[in-house]
């Protein structure tokens, strides 16, 4: 089943609504990573609530689209692993150490705003554009 | 099968039937009760059972656990004598009597019993032979029955104590807005590694908390299979989008996680539980001011 991924401002939200085969997360990796470029988006969102298990694949490809989005320029924070899924990929030993996480997507949206905002900020250049930009 | 169910080919001897030696026994045993059971309240004194007991109170107990066993030795059901050990252990567990005592008493009164045998039938070694195959294998099962009974009256004290230190020994509490503490108090088990960690993060998801302190203070060791487990925790609570800090590490843990190599290097660690929560509040965005320093005078106490 196809993952919706909805723009909202400066960032793009892909709420996985159900248990995804291999060739789905694949096409999802795909599709953010079009996106991303095409929609000129600061961040990416990907929510898990969902989810009730996470395998190792499905950890491996959220951690390649976190890696290739920050090639494309944006950041990614993954949102709502479940209680039970963080215990169990930490205790697989599978890795998500260098992926930004948060609670829910209201925390997700707040976390990227503060990255984005300190990013503007050592780079005021790049803050002026996107200001003239946003009028 | 029909081989096996002949009658013996030895002839046949004028044996009383186990019952009818059992009745004689019980009539004995009655008979010379006070003589039998103070000899057996002695026996225990010099054996050093029971010490936390004062002399009144084992002679009482000697009197009713003699009767009863008298009692199971006639009528052959246990459940009287299981009942009244249960009650007796009810009674002495919490006095600190221990296990070995009261396996000891009993056989101390087996012993007894059969010496007083030995002293009667020693005229007649055919019969007494005939007395000690019916006493014994009632004997060992009444000590059994009691043994049995005070350990199975222990396990279920132990358990209902785990369960409430279970209950007692995880509070996740909420000190501010979006701020967790968990202080662990004494030693972490595995399994009890595994609660804290699903509780934690129960707690970080209905708490929507943001930052979480977790205070080892009252935790005196570590080992490796916990302190991988800590690793685990902070990770996972990572993941929940939450930053953990542990506070009071003590030197003894410190040095025994340097000296076996677990990784610390993700975790947040301030010395103290004050320390923790400061440092929480600064990552929230908290800034304490005194109120003096902040130009409002200080409330009059009332």
């Amino acid at each position: 089943m196809q993952v919706p991924i909805l723009k909202q401002g400066l960032f793009l939200i892909a709420t996985i609504q159900s248990a995804l085969s291999d060739a789905d997360l694949l096409q999802l990796r795909d599709a953010i990573v079009e996106q991303v470029g095409k929609r000129r988006s600061r961040g990416v969102i990907i929510d898990v609530t969902a989810l009730d298990v996470m395998d190792s694949f499905a950890t491996r490809t959220l951690r390649d689209i976190s890696q290739m989005i920050r090639l494309r320029g944006a950041e990614t924070v993954i949102v709502g692993i479940q209680p039970e899924v963080a215990l169990a990929l930490v205790q697989l030993g599978l890795n998500l150490a260098d992926v930004d996480t948060a609670l829910d997507l209201e925390e997700g949206l707040a976390f990227l705003g503060q990255k984005i905002k300190s990013f503007d900020h050592k780079a005021p250049n790049a803050g002026r554009e996107m200001g003239t930009r946003e009028r | 099968m029909a081989k096996l169910a002949e009658p013996p080919a030895r002839a046949p001897q004028p044996l009383e039937p186990t019952a009818e030696l059992l009745r004689e026994l019980v009539a004995h045993l009655r008979q010379n009760r006070t003589q039998l059971r103070e000899e057996w309240a002695r026996r225990i004194t010099e054996a050093k059972l029971l010490t936390a007991m004062s002399k009144d109170e084992i002679f009482a107990e000697a009197t009713a656990v003699y009767d009863n066993y008298v009692e199971a030795l006639e009528s052959g059901t246990f459940e009287a004598l299981q009942a009244y050990a249960r009650n007796l252990s009810e009674r002495i567990i919490p006095r600190g009597v221990e296990t070995h005592e009261v396996i000891g008493i009993v056989l101390l009164l087996r012993d007894v019993l059969a010496r007083s045998l030995f002293a009667k039938y020693q005229t007649d070694f055919a019969l007494l032979n005939r007395i000690l195959d019916a006493y014994e294998p009632a004997a060992n099962r009444i000590a059994n029955t009691v043994a049995v009974g005070f350990v199975q009256e222990r396990e279920r004290v132990i358990r209902e104590q785990q369960e409430a230190i279970r209950i007692l020994s995880t509070p996740v509490l909420q000190v501010r807005e979006r701020l967790l503490i968990l202080p662990i108090i004494g030693v972490i088990d595995p399994q009890r590694a595994r609660q804290l960690t699903e509780q934690l993060l129960r707690g970080i998801r209905a708490n929507r908390a943001k930052v979480v302190v977790i205070d080892i203070t009252g935790v005196p060791v570590m080992d490796a299979t916990v302190a991988n487990h800590l690793v685990q925790t902070v990770e996972a609570a990572r993941l929940l989008g939450a930053t953990v800090i542990i506070t009071g590490l003590s030197p003894e843990i410190a040095q025994t996680l340097v000296t076996i190599g677990v990784d610390l290097g993700k975790m947040n660690t301030v010395g103290d539980l004050q320390g923790g929560i400061e440092e929480a509040e600064r990552a929230l965005g908290y800034k304490i001011v005194l109120m003096s320093e902040a130009g409002t005078p200080p409330p009059s106490p009332a």
